[in-house]
């Protein structure tokens, strides 16, 4: 046999004063972790095969268990750490790409922990949320420049159309597919109670999910999979995905054993086939490209839908958005290098895109600039974290934000990054039957709604402290934000003043 | 009246219910010390599973229980509110009870009676542990026509 050279990352700790043996941790284990040995009445552990997902943990009725990180170490080396050596270790035990999931975990300086929010003293007073009015509503899309009155001297409806939402979230793109179809019901129902949207992704929307389609933005991606008329005309706005925070200028490869039953109907695709979105749109090679997909899919809504556009954060983003702005897009929506995904190249995830934080901060002043900031609205995603998050990307500039990740995390999801295995023990990413039924969008759903409605108090709360009563007066508000520990560069792309300024 | 329903739909099939019963039944605070010397646990809940599907099984109250029409000794009774319950100190275990419930939720307990769910109505908690245990919600203590 050859020689193992990698050492598990975690150890499960087991206390067997309060282990009963109840063997729940093995039922629950999709990874074969947990073994029960009747010679002993005793549960033994595989801990190679851990891959810290925290479900016997927490389903542990006595608090037995807990995941630990391994305390194996190799010679101390700042340059070459343990997971570097590890990666290498992998790859010529494999001979290929590293796989990785959800958002890059990497080291690399988190803006909006770095921005600091105002609030009011004497002068311009507070508003306590609680005694009074606090106005969330977003409306999403392009504003016109002028009144136009019509001949007989009244005001004529010029207005392009719009995306009412109860505050400034959106669950953002996840493909049926890539998540399971629970995990889709959940996300569905609580946008519909919430008073928002979530988004289909690219896999097409499962035929029982239609009846939620004034909640659901539709994307059309690369691959077009699952896209027809009805399909663009069920949802309340379409989306044209360029590029994904987690992997900009990648495709996504869902491998055919996922293309099964309600999957492969939904995608349009025979069943087994792998279903392959190509890195490019292969009819978009330039902005006029763009802008003919842009008015092919409001041809096809009756000009009844927005449209957005979403693109990863990457070096150019301010002229990409510039020209997006120009191709007849009513929404930009741009995803940053945290955003997170079921399945990316290690390499891609960690090393490609920028923040979203400074993204956001140059679109914003480049479209002002510019005079065509009006002409659209600005989503902003990857790792939007809580309230605070929000608030801070809105004072920035931002309409409103795409959040993912910690939508999932809601849903159970412990950030164990294994997406690309489809043994989601969580009954997330997954298909398997067995293990999508673990999520009961009973319970997921509402989860989903406690989420958003604490985010909707803490947003008021935070609105509040500021003098602020009406979220539209937040909108681009930058003096409302001061940063710490940041350079004159990082200030001056932010639009920010430091601390104390 | 309120009685508890599983839904094999979200069933999991983990057997906390299992557990939690037995546990309920103790009447300690802390599980682990209440069930940690248990081999065995004896629930009155129990999960039925074949080919990726299960459930859990317990006393269902019948309206017109043949348990309690079968019983010799008056110890299995219905009240008023449509709990059955057992008085162990009539319980004769002749089992009459066991071999004519249709849904098998009556079963032999260590101390010579038999035992079945009560709906948690003599427990500390007062309300059915194996719901409030269930991690997806497959079990759920409702009103139902």
């Amino acid at each position: 046999m050859a020689i193992n050279f990698l050492y598990p990352d975690y150890e499960v700790a087991r206390n067997c004063d309060r282990c009963i043996v109840c063997r729940a941790c093995e039922r629950q284990c999709a990874n074969e972790v947990h073994e029960y040995v009747d010679t002993l009445n005793k549960m033994v552990c595989d801990d190679a095969k851990c891959v810290n997902c925290h479900r016997c943990v927490s389903l542990c009725p006595t608090r037995a268990l807990k995941i630990v990180k391994s305390g194996n170490t190799y010679k101390e080396n700042m340059n070459w750490s343990g997971k570097t050596i590890n990666e290498v270790y992998r790859q010529a035990g494999s001979g290929g790409v590293l796989l990785s999931s959800m958002g890059n975990p990497e080291e690399y300086p988190i803006y909006f922990d770095k921005i600091l929010l105002n609030a009011s003293q004497v002068t311009n007073p507070s508003i306590d949320p609680l005694r009074e009015p606090m106005e969330t509503t977003v409306f999403l899309g392009a504003k016109p420049h002028n009144i136009e009155r019509g001949e007989d001297g009244r005001i004529k409806n010029n207005l392009p159309p719009q995306l009412k939402l109860s505050m400034p979230v959106m669950f953002s793109a996840m493909s049926y597919g890539s998540i399971s179809y629970n995990a889709h019901e959940s996300l569905a129902r609580a946008a519909e109670e919430l008073g928002i949207l979530y988004n289909t992704g690219e896999g097409g929307l499962h035929e029982d999910f239609y009846r939620y389609g004034k909640n659901t933005v539709v994307q059309v991606a690369s691959g077009r999979f699952g896209v027809h008329p009805q399909y663009l005309n069920s949802g309340a706005a379409v989306e044209i995905k360029m590029g994904q925070g987690a992997k900009p200028g990648i495709g996504g490869h869902l491998p055919g054993a996922k293309i099964v039953g309600d999957i492969s109907r939904t995608r349009m695709i025979p069943e087994g086939s792998d279903a392959i979105s190509p890195a490019p749109h292969h009819d978009i090679y330039s902005i006029e490209d763009l802008r003919q997909l842009v008015y092919s899919l409001k041809e096809a809504t009756d000009y009844k839908k927005p449209v957005i556009v979403k693109i990863a954060a990457v070096h150019n983003v301010a002229a990409i958005a510039s020209g997006i702005a120009r191709s007849g897009a009513d929404i930009i929506s741009i995803d940053g290098f945290r955003g997170g995904t079921g399945a990316a190249p290690t390499r891609i995830r960690d090393n490609v895109g920028i923040p979203i934080e400074l993204a956001l901060a140059s679109v914003d002043s480049r479209l002002r600039e510019e005079g065509i900031r009006d002409d659209v609205s600005i989503i902003v995603g990857g790792s939007i974290r809580s309230s605070a998050d929000i608030v801070r990307a809105v004072a920035l500039g931002a309409d409103c934000v795409y959040v993912a990740t910690s939508a999932l995390l809601a849903l159970g999801c412990h950030l164990c990054r294994s997406c690309h295995a489809g043994k989601c023990n969580w009954g997330i990413a997954t298909q398997s039957p067995e293990l999508v039924k673990r999520l009961n969008p009973d319970i997921g759903y509402k989860r989903l709604v406690n989420l958003m409605t604490a985010w909707q108090h803490e947003i008021k709360e935070m609105m509040g402290g500021m003098g602020i009563n009406s979220i539209e007066s937040l909108k681009g508000n930058r003096l409302m934000l001061r940063g710490v520990g940041l350079n004159e560069k990082e200030l001056s792309i932010l639009g920010i003043k430091h601390a104390g300024e | 009246m309120k009685r508890v329903y599983v839904n094999e739909k979200w069933c999991l099939g983990c057997h906390l219910c299992e557990y939690y019963c037995a546990f309920a039944g103790t009447n300690e605070t802390d599980m682990a010390r209440a069930l940690k010397a248990t081999i065995k646990i004896n629930p009155k809940i129990k999960i039925e599973e074949k080919d990726g599907v299960s459930f859990a099984v317990s006393c269902r109250h019948c309206k017109e229980p043949l348990c309690v029409k079968g019983c010799i000794t008056g110890a299995l009774t219905i009240s008023a509110d449509g709990v059955i319950t057992i008085n162990h100190d009539r319980c004769v275990s002749c089992f009459t009870c066991i071999l004519s419930c249709p849904y098998g939720a009556v079963s032999p307990s260590e101390d010579g009676a038999v035992q079945k769910c009560e709906l948690c109505v003599k427990t500390a908690k007062g309300q059915p542990a194996c719901v409030s245990g269930c991690p997806n919600g497959a079990i759920v203590f409702e009103e139902r026509g």
